[in-house]
């Protein structure tokens, strides 16, 4: 049972095209976190931002998305500010230094929740966690011939557009400064000695995480935001030892877990019989969870099986495993 | 109102607000007692955030546990089998994260993240998968993701209190094994200590303490009673024993106050409240403590600093050099100076200061190597800090011949 030409256009093509964007664009800034030893601030950042999403939505009193998207941004800075400070003036180590503040604040947001929805208001933590994949619409393709119209495209759901904005300036910013970030990324002590402000592409790094997250969580939730900053170029950091390439993959892998798994969620029932479809940001995660392990599986030169290959290649040609081949 | 509100309040405080609404108060403030013992030596062992990915990886081991209880016939929801399936998938997660850490070339944060996320993701797809179903008591599985303390019924509490007091208790067994293996692990594995069993007795217990923690506090935010009380505590002092009571001390008030808070007004999660009481725990250490705080930090600094200039003033005017400013004011509120000359107190002042800039100067110049770390080398008195002997030694070789 295949659903029909409209159907799949209005309901299920900006749900995917708003998937693929959000994961494309979590990817390729996420290679930067991963390289840095920063995966936690993705998540840290995801949690943080919620007291100023709610506090953007009780200020304009509204489900406008600006309102909430800049008190998630000014939340997001707040937190980054926060866990520096917390991590130098308390000389705590910044795993603690993120633990503390993002867990108070994503407190705060529960609790400004819990207040709010007493005056009746509809905001809840699950669509912040989760996400609304299965609510954006776009309603004007009436049927393939329909897309020929620009006035179709012109109407794509706003959440489409803004994700889109954002994959864009990613694309963009990582473009420009390609070889700054390499090099900060790679030698942050040869970055300074260059004359390239370290400093201030790590908070770069930071800030392009947190606009990412906040312009991809309204779509597919936080959680699928950790997800796909960590998870593909995690991947792609076991496939390959070049920088481009790892970037390139990543996205690569990106796309292939948003299709993979919203297709997985919406058919993936239907053709079991059942009536109801899963969560799809859960399900995407899970598929990058999926190529995650096949990466460390069977990675060729980092994955378990494939230095295995390359430890029995060394035992046959020369006899002894010298001491650096046995360590991971 | 406000009267009978504070009378409630103190009732709950003092349990003596009905059996049960004492024993959920003290069943989460003996939960924050043992996150602030366990989570003193995940601090120390720098496993913080370990335990976020193990509390996110529980979600999918409940839905599969309630999906089996379902299958089985089992009426309603039983906690002890969901538990179950929460440290099965915990446990999971948590060697799913060493593995990475260990096996691949993938560092320990990207471990955490992705395993968090991913493990988060699949209880979030079967729980959809239970909404489908349409089984009865499915509502309950929601509440922990964010906690609810209402939803405790006494004999959880009760059980929650108990397991929470053997997790203290075995910390205090095992207080010695645990030091070694947070400050030293190295030296402990030479010494022929058990580490690697002693890491998961850890770790063994930090998912006991998310596993209890799960109904109250909620599996996103359980991981900050491990983590809040004994990063707060870490600005109150330097010494483990003292470190761990106090960190106990915090956790154990904030699940105190935070669950009786919950308790008195409407509309305040009990997980959020307990996070955010230890979040004005932290603070008000991060600010105020007189270890590590910032305020007496910025005291001794001024202290320091006021010194200094005081001692450096004092030997410019015994030089006849002229002093000016503030530093002339202080020293003359001091009774130091009067009308721009030294007074009597001030002569002795000042020769004690030219003295101890003359050894110190003599003493770097000739043993650089032996500098005390802790010394504040020209504002501590010399006589203070070194041995009479090594003095005596600078002072004839500094007498000026």
């Amino acid at each position: 049972m295949m659903p029909d030409v409209q159907e799949f256009l209005q309901i299920d093509a900006p749900a995917l095209l708003a998937a693929v964007l959000a994961c494309a664009a979590c990817a390729l800034v996420g290679n930067f976190l991963v390289l840095r030893r920063q995966g936690m601030m993705g998540d840290a950042v995801s949690h943080a931002i919620l007291p100023g999403i709610v506090g953007g939505f009780l200020v304009a009193g509204t489900r406008e998305t600006l309102p909430m998207m800049l008190g998630a941004l000014a939340a997001a800075a707040l937190a980054g500010l926060l866990i520096e400070a917390v991590r130098r003036l308390g000389r705590l180590e910044s795993g603690a230094a993120m633990g503390v503040v993002f867990t108070v604040m994503f407190a705060a947001g529960v609790v400004m929740i819990e207040q709010a929805s007493a005056g009746g208001v509809d905001l809840d933590a699950d669509c912040v966690l989760y996400g609304q994949l299965e609510t954006i619409l776009w309603l004007a393709p009436k049927g393939w011939a329909s897309l020929a119209d620009p006035a179709v495209w012109a109407a794509l759901p706003r959440e489409v557009l803004t994700l889109a904005a954002v994959f864009a300036l990613c694309v963009a910013l990582v473009g420009l400064f390609y070889k700054e970030l390499k090099i900060t990324t790679f030698d942050p002590a040869l970055a300074s000695t260059l004359g390239i402000p370290a400093g201030l592409f790590h908070y770069g790094v930071v800030l392009l995480v947190a606009a990412t997250a906040i312009a991809a969580f309204e779509a597919v939730g936080s959680i699928l935001v950790i997800a796909m900053l960590i998870a593909p170029p995690a991947a792609a950091r076991l496939l390959t030892d070049r920088l481009a390439a790892q970037i390139l993959l990543s996205v690569a892998l990106g796309v292939l877990a948003a299709l993979a798994g919203y297709g997985a969620a919406a058919f993936g029932p239907m053709l079991l019989g059942a009536s109801h479809s899963l969560n799809a940001a859960g399900m995407i995660a899970v598929a990058s969870g999926l190529i995650l392990a096949l990466a460390v599986l069977f990675g060729p030169r980092h994955g378990l099986l494939g230095r295995r290959r390359a430890v029995g290649r060394l035992r046959d040609t020369s006899g002894f495993i010298a001491p650096e081949a046995q360590k991971p | 109102m406000i009267d009978s509100m504070f009378d409630e309040a103190l009732r709950i405080l003092t349990f003596r607000s009905g059996f049960n609404s004492a024993v959920v108060v003290a069943g989460t403030a003996a939960l924050g007692l043992a996150g602030g013992t366990v989570g003193t030596f995940l601090l120390l062992r720098r496993r913080a955030l370990v335990s976020d990915a193990l509390s996110h990886a529980t979600l999918p081991g409940i839905a599969v546990a309630f999906l089996v209880g379902a299958a089985l016939g089992l009426p309603e929801r039983s906690l002890p089998l969901l538990l179950a399936g929460a440290v099965a998938s915990g446990v999971v997660g948590l060697l799913t994260v060493q593995a990475l850490t260990r096996f691949t070339r993938l560092t320990e944060d990207s471990a955490i993240g992705a395993v968090l996320s991913v493990f988060f993701g699949l209880g979030v797809v079967l729980l959809s998968v239970i909404q489908n179903l349409e089984l009865g008591g499915q509502a309950g599985l929601k509440t922990f993701i964010l906690g609810q303390t209402a939803a405790m019924a006494q004999g959880e509490a009760i059980a929650i209190g108990l397991l929470a007091a053997g997790a203290a208790l075995a910390v205090a067994l095992l207080f010695k094994e645990l030091r070694v293996l947070a400050f030293d692990p190295g030296f402990a594995a030479v010494q022929g200590w058990p580490v690697g069993a002693l890491d998961l007795v850890l770790m063994g217990l930090a998912t006991l303490v998310t596993v209890i923690g799960l109904q109250t506090v909620g599996l996103i935010l359980v991981v900050a009673l491990l983590i809040i009380p004994p990063a707060a505590a870490r600005f109150w002092t330097d010494r483990l024993p003292a470190l761990t009571v106090a960190a106990a001390v915090i956790g154990a008030l904030s699940g105190w106050l935070g669950a009786t808070l919950s308790a008195l007004l409407p509309k305040l999660p009990a997980g959020a409240v307990i996070v955010l009481v230890a979040g004005g725990f932290f603070l008000l250490s991060f600010l105020f403590a007189p270890a590590r705080g910032l305020v007496a930090a910025a005291l001794r600094q001024g202290r320091l600093r006021l010194t200094f200039a005081e001692r450096r003033a004092l030997t410019d005017l015994l030089d006849g050099r002229p002093v000016e400013g503030s530093v002339a004011l202080w020293l003359r509120l001091r009774g130091y100076i009067r009308d721009g000359a030294l007074t009597p107190a001030g002569q002795t002042a000042a020769q004690a200061a030219a003295r101890d800039r003359r050894l110190w100067e003599r003493f770097l110049a000739d043993y650089p190597a032996l500098l005390p770390a802790h010394a504040n080398w020209g504002v501590d008195p010399i006589d203070s800090v070194l041995p009479g002997d090594m003095v005596r030694l600078l002072e004839e070789r500094s007498a000026p011949s």
